[in-house]
């Protein structure tokens, strides 16, 4: 834990050193001057999942019954809201803040160790965010697209979110390490959860496509505009539509 | 008055001139125009056959080809055909047009079909309209069984000559420009033919 403040701190002050104001503007187009290297990764990733996590998520799907594998979803969840809180913090947008704190104080608790989710049923669903998007809202660029070993689509901003996340979350600071291994394993478990159920749609991207890296860099990246714009509440991108009455 | 006010303002004219005919050429596209309203209206009737379908029970055969109808009832498919073409459309002959949009619509029956198909027991409900551009965003919301809810957007034109949708955007990501990349790509698996193209087409 004492050794991860040096990180923070550098981390910190190298956000600090860099000036910027208000979100970064909504980008267009596709930024990926290492593409040869990111299909390499994706090649090697297609083939993790091909021989592990595909058959992993099958066995963990059919074999563990839903009820089960949602509340292991509730709990991995769970433990990521007080990482939400924080980014919300750092966003400085209290609405979300508290709706997330009240959530994971009566996940918590009423919801035994988060292993239900009450608070949804209490109008409370929360939302979810990440340091990639705090830097957003710090108006960091999106940078370039990239696709990481294990992990698969992210861009520069959003690599250095996901680090930073690891690092900012206030459980994982707090937790012992038993207790925080039972967070990582919830957390992967939670992964083939969502393998399993969006088993057809992930297949089809990887393995039905006539190019999955294509696809893929695409489907992220629209998807995460998406959520960048939506949350700020400004546009959607718009400029990024086709409008197929007028390019031919 | 200097030349220059002069052409400013004989440019200025000309420009009126273009519009006042541009707007005489508009007027006759006025009997189907397109407003927010009846841009929602024809993705009310659509999503609300999205919905009956994904409720029917039917088997997945039955399900596609009622997705396949919904397509080309409700949807401008040569233009997104033609769209998802990319550059390859304009040296295509009328045939072989004509053969990939055929081809191409059975293609995104099934493919987005079968997404819808995931739905089921589901419902998607229209909660709001407006116009972008030169057309209409409808936007909708997904409610799937144990799901958190989703957003999709359907974008509508008059331009054909008649009220359609021509993309549909779930979460951000949008079909046109997926189409786009990959029929671009299985186009140059079969190294630009469009005969071996609707070949692949009609196995996906």
């Amino acid at each position: 834990m004492v050794t991860n403040f040096p990180l923070m701190a550098a981390v910190t002050l190298g956000l600090l050193a860099l000036t910027a104001c208000g979100p970064a503007p909504a980008p267009a187009g596709i930024n990926d001057p290492n593409e040869a290297a990111n299909r390499e990764v994706h090649e090697a990733n297609k083939a993790l999942d091909r021989a592990l996590v595909g058959p992993a998520s099958d066995a963990y799907g059919t074999t563990i019954p839903v009820p089960l594998r949602q509340g292991v979803q509730n709990f991995a969840d769970n433990l990521d809201v007080p990482g939400d809180v924080a980014n919300g913090i750092l966003q400085g947008r209290p609405g979300p803040v508290l709706e997330n704190t009240a959530r994971f104080l009566i996940n918590t608790t009423v919801g035994i160790g988060g292993i239900f989710d009450p608070a949804k049923a209490m109008g409370l669903p929360g939302k979810s965010t990440d340091f990639g998007e705090t830097l957003h809202v710090w108006g960091f660029a999106e940078g370039a697209y990239g696709e990481l070993p294990f992990i698969g689509p992210s861009t520069s901003r959003d690599t250095v979110g996901r680090v930073v996340d690891v690092v900012l979350n206030p459980l994982r600071l707090a937790l012992p390490v038993r207790e925080g291994n039972i967070a990582t394993v919830a957390s992967v478990a939670s992964r083939l959860g969502d393998r399993f159920k969006f088993g057809n749609t992930v297949d089809s991207i990887l393995y039905d496509s006539a190019d999955s890296y294509t696809q893929t860099r695409l489907l992220y990246l629209q998807n995460r505009r998406f959520e960048l714009g939506q949350a700020t509440g400004g546009t959607t991108g718009e400029d990024d539509f086709l409008d197929p009455y007028e390019d031919n | 008055m200097d030349t220059r006010t002069l052409s400013l303002l004989s440019r200025r004219s000309l420009l009126a001139g273009a519009a006042a005919t541009l707007g005489v050429i508009a007027v006759p596209k006025g009997a189907f125009a397109l407003d927010v309203g009846s841009a929602r209206t024809l993705i009310d009737n659509a999503v609300g056959d999205v919905n009956g379908i994904i409720n029917s029970g039917q088997s997945e055969g039955a399900m596609l080809g009622g997705f396949e109808k919904l397509f080309a009832r409700y949807s401008d498919v040569p233009t997104i055909a033609r769209s998802a073409l990319g550059p390859a459309a304009r040296s295509a002959s009328k045939a072989e047009l004509s053969a990939f949009t055929k081809a191409f619509q059975g293609y995104i029956a099934r493919k987005y079909g079968r997404r819808f198909r995931e739905f089921i027991g589901g419902k998607i409900e229209v909660t709001d309209a407006r116009p972008i551009k030169s057309y209409y965003e409808v936007i909708s919301v997904a409610y799937l069984k144990g799901e958190s809810p989703f957003d999709v957007r359907w974008h509508v034109s008059d331009k054909s000559g008649k009220n359609l949708f021509f993309n549909i955007i779930i979460e951000g990501v949008n079909m046109l420009a997926s189409e786009r990349a990959e029929i671009g790509a299985m186009l140059d698996r079969r190294q630009g033919s469009i005969a071996g193209l609707i070949e692949d087409l009609k196995k996906v």
